[in-house]
Order: structure tokens, then C-alpha cells, then sequence
């Protein structure tokens, strides 16, 4: 039987993880697929799994009132989506659904707390790891608050 | 505009063949020389200061193909009084043009590297000549890569192009919004997040960019990640440029001026001065 240990070990994300702390992960995962428009969890849902992308596209969304579902984001291949199984209340922060058909690893969120409370050496290799997520991703939020694109109001007056 | 050596300050009268719209805020103006005046040749990425009569005068990158200089475009955005003026011109009506201007992309150090193209919101305008060009010459460069990010869907510029483009083999085009609702399939996120995944060998690659400076700046961060060298990384800056001689002053750089020894630098060369707000 194939274990989840080599696709995790091939992922970015997981890189330079032991080979113990991999099989402890591995040990909280299981395939997945999702079809192209499903839905894969709903904002304010109980976030009990983080999903390792290994192929396919999935947006997350934020519904607003009378504006629907705008995507703030996509996840490829090689990126990880969810962090809120780390941080309570662990409900999700945005909807996420499959843009086209997508192949992940569904990581169990409790099963994870309760290995990181029993390891801490594996809840600080994860948490470096989501620390770099979370970085990376308060910058994109930075660069998408400031609306770069839009027009600069201190030209506006001449060009 | 072949009288910039002679009288650069003149500006030469230029009909306007064609206008067409590329999104709710930008356009695109063909310019063919009033008079039997020859028109010159441009190098991609250089600009002309297109006078409005009785308006101003503006910097505007030159957009099309300099394969093809009798029907020079320039695409630029509503941002002010002279480019909405701009925005209501018809074809047959008459403007000014003086240029070109300006360094350009040094296409010639991309022979037999991967050339990367990373262009923000308008900044694909004075990316577009580059791209021509490349292509026109496909033979000379390993994999050309365009990443380009934009506001929105319905802000994405030269769709026909673009299209044109991602249907060759030969030419990998990525594409990004910062935010989408309904039917866009395609990639939402900040055109940084396009860097790390472009597939282009860093040891062997020139990168051109331009856009905001936001965007060029954490572009050139997740550039140096991916190993390429400042030498090897070019961008095209944009300040107040009035003379377009490096005479008045208005676009001084640090040592610099915008429009005379720029807009495209290479960025190991303007690195000093890049990250300081004051410059």
C-alpha cells in the first residue's frame, strides 16, 4: 500500500521535514479529489483539515451582501490552504471550492494539535512552516489592499 | 519626431488614424506623421511626450510593434486632464508628438537565456514592443515568459494579444487579477505569487519589469530568491517628465533622470536609491 509520505516529502511545503515527523503527519492525512465547482469548506464551518494541493486550482472566496462570492485569492499545486485548525475558534475564515478537478492530501487539524501537543519539536517545524505562510500572504493582502493598479491620485491633477 | 535632434522641444503634428478603446479606463492612439515627414524607429520601451494642444503635454509609452513604425501606438490611462482630453480625441484629429525618448529593454542581452517579463496593470504597454520583438526573433532566446497581474478581469489590457500569445508554443503567458467575481477561471492573487512557479532557468535569465513600484519592488525580492542577478534584472521607472532631455529636471532620479537615461535601468545600477521614499 502507498503511504502519503513521498507525496508529502515532495511537497514545498513540507521540505526538510524528518522522516519521523513525516510519518507522523502522513499518519493524520488521506487522499482527495475534488470535481471542478465543488465546494470544499464554507466560511464559519468547523475547520478540522488543512489540504495540501498536489494538483488543480482552488479559489477562496468571501461572500459579501449583494456582491456574492469574490475570490481573493487561488491555491496551485505546491501551496497548502487553511490555517484556521490552528487558531481557535477553528472556523474557517473563507470559502474555498475547485476551480477545476484538484488532487490534495486532507490533513486532519485535530489530529495534528494533538500530535504537535505530544511533540513540540514537530508543532515548531509546522509552525515555522505556516509562519512563512502567513508572511507571504499578509504581503499579497498588503499589495492587494493598496490597489496598485488604480490610478495615483497625486498625478491625478496634470497627466 | 524625426526633428528631435534638430528641434526637440517642437513637437510635430501627427494625425490620429485609430482609437481604440482596450478597457473602461485606457486606450490606445495610432499616430501616422501629418506632414511627408519619414517617421523613425523607436527601440522598445521608449516614450514619446504627446502634446494635447491647448491642454499639455504628457509621457506616453509607446505600445506597438517597432517592426512597424508608420503606425505607432501609444496605450496610456485616464488619469488626468491631458489623458481624458486624449481620451476624447477622433480619428483624423491632430496631436503633437516629440521622440522618442529614453533607454530601451536590452533585448540583446536575452540572446540564448530565458527571458522573463513581468509587467503590472498599464505596465504591460511598454512591455508589448519588447514582446513583439522577442518573438519576432524567437530563434535568438531559450523560454520567454510573460507573468502579468492587474486589478481585475475586465482591466486586463491587449486581450487579443494575450490570447494570440498563450495559443504559442513558443511563449508561456501567465496571467493574474488581484480580485475576480463570477466566471473568471483563471488565477487571483498578486503577480508576485506568479514568480517562484515561472519555469525559467535563474542562472541564465534577464528579467524586464514594469509596473507600480510596489509591484517591482516585492518582484524584485521574489526575483533574488529565485537566484537571478540585479545585473540581470531591468526596470522601467516612472516620474514627472517634462522636457524629455534630461535638461529641466522635473524626473531626476538620484543621479539620474527618468527620461534621458531611463526609463528602463538596469537595476543593480539604481539599487541605492530604489527603496528610499525620498528619491
Amino acid at each position: 500500500m502507498k503511504t502519503l509520505e513521498a507525496p508529502l516529502r515532495e511537497h514545498p511545503f513540507f521540505q526538510g521535514l524528518s522522516d519521523s515527523h513525516l510519518e507522523t503527519i502522513a499518519g493524520c492525512g488521506r487522499n482527495i479529489q475534488f470535481t471542478a465547482g465543488e465546494t470544499i469548506f464554507r466560511e464559519g464551518e468547523e475547520a478540522d483539515y488543512f489540504y495540501v494541493i498536489r494538483h488543480g486550482r482552488v479559489a477562496l472566496d468571501i461572500h459579501g451582501a449583494h456582491r456574492g462570492a469574490i475570490t481573493i485569492e487561488t491555491v496551485e499545486a505546491g501551496e497548502i490552504i487553511g490555517w484556521s485548525w490552528l487558531v481557535p475558534p477553528y472556523r474557517w475564515r473563507f470559502s474555498a471550492r475547485a476551480v477545476v478537478k484538484t488532487r490534495a492530501i486532507a490533513l486532519d487539524g485535530r489530529c495534528l494539535r494533538g500530535k504537535c501537543e505530544q511533540d513540540y519539536q514537530l508543532g515548531y517545524e509546522l509552525f515555522k512552516r505556516f509562519a512563512h505562510v502567513f508572511s507571504e500572504r499578509l504581503d499579497h493582502t498588503i499589495i492587494q489592499l493598496l490597489d496598485i493598479y488604480c490610478e495615483n491620485p497625486v498625478k491625478k491633477s496634470k497627466r | 519626431m524625426n526633428n528631435s535632434i534638430a528641434e526637440p522641444m517642437q513637437p510635430v503634428p501627427y494625425r490620429i488614424q485609430g482609437f481604440e478603446r482596450e478597457t473602461h479606463d485606457t486606450f490606445t492612439l495610432e499616430l501616422k506623421a501629418a506632414d511627408k515627414v519619414s517617421q523613425p524607429g523607436f527601440a522598445p520601451g521608449q516614450f514619446n511626450m504627446l502634446y494635447v494642444f491647448g491642454m499639455g503635454e504628457v509621457p506616453v509609452s509607446i505600445s506597438s510593434d517597432p517592426a512597424d513604425p508608420e503606425s505607432i501606438k501609444h496605450t496610456t490611462r485616464v488619469v488626468g486632464t491631458v489623458t481624458k482630453a486624449m481620451n476624447t480625441l477622433k480619428p483624423g484629429d491632430t496631436i503633437g508628438v516629440r521622440g522618442p525618448f529614453g533607454s530601451s529593454w536590452p533585448l540583446e542581452l536575452g540572446r540564448g537565456k530565458d527571458v522573463v517579463v513581468i509587467a503590472g496593470g498599464i505596465g504591460l504597454a511598454p512591455l508589448r514592443p519588447a514582446l513583439f520583438e522577442l518573438l519576432a526573433h524567437r530563434q535568438r532566446y531559450h523560454r520567454i515568459i510573460l507573468l502579468y497581474g492587474t486589478r481585475t478581469p475586465r482591466d486586463i489590457l491587449f486581450k487579443r494579444d494575450l490570447k494570440r500569445w498563450r495559443s504559442h508554443f513558443d511563449l508561456e503567458v501567465y496571467i493574474t487579477v488581484d480580485r475576480a467575481m463570477g466566471a473568471w477561471q483563471g488565477n487571483v492573487g498578486v503577480v508576485i505569487k506568479l514568480i517562484p512557479r515561472a519555469p525559467f532557468d535563474p542562472s541564465n535569465a534577464i528579467a524586464l519589469i514594469c509596473g507600480p513600484e510596489v509591484m517591482m519592488r516585492f518582484s524584485l525580492e521574489a526575483l533574488q530568491q529565485r537566484g537571478i542577478g540585479n545585473e540581470n534584472i531591468f526596470v522601467s521607472m516612472e516620474r514627472n517628465m517634462k522636457c524629455g532631455l534630461g535638461f529641466c529636471g522635473h524626473c531626476q532620479y538620484g543621479p539620474h533622470f527618468v527620461c534621458k537615461n531611463g526609463p528602463v535601468f538596469r537595476y543593480d545600477r539604481i539599487e541605492p536609491i530604489f527603496r528610499k521614499a525620498e528619491v
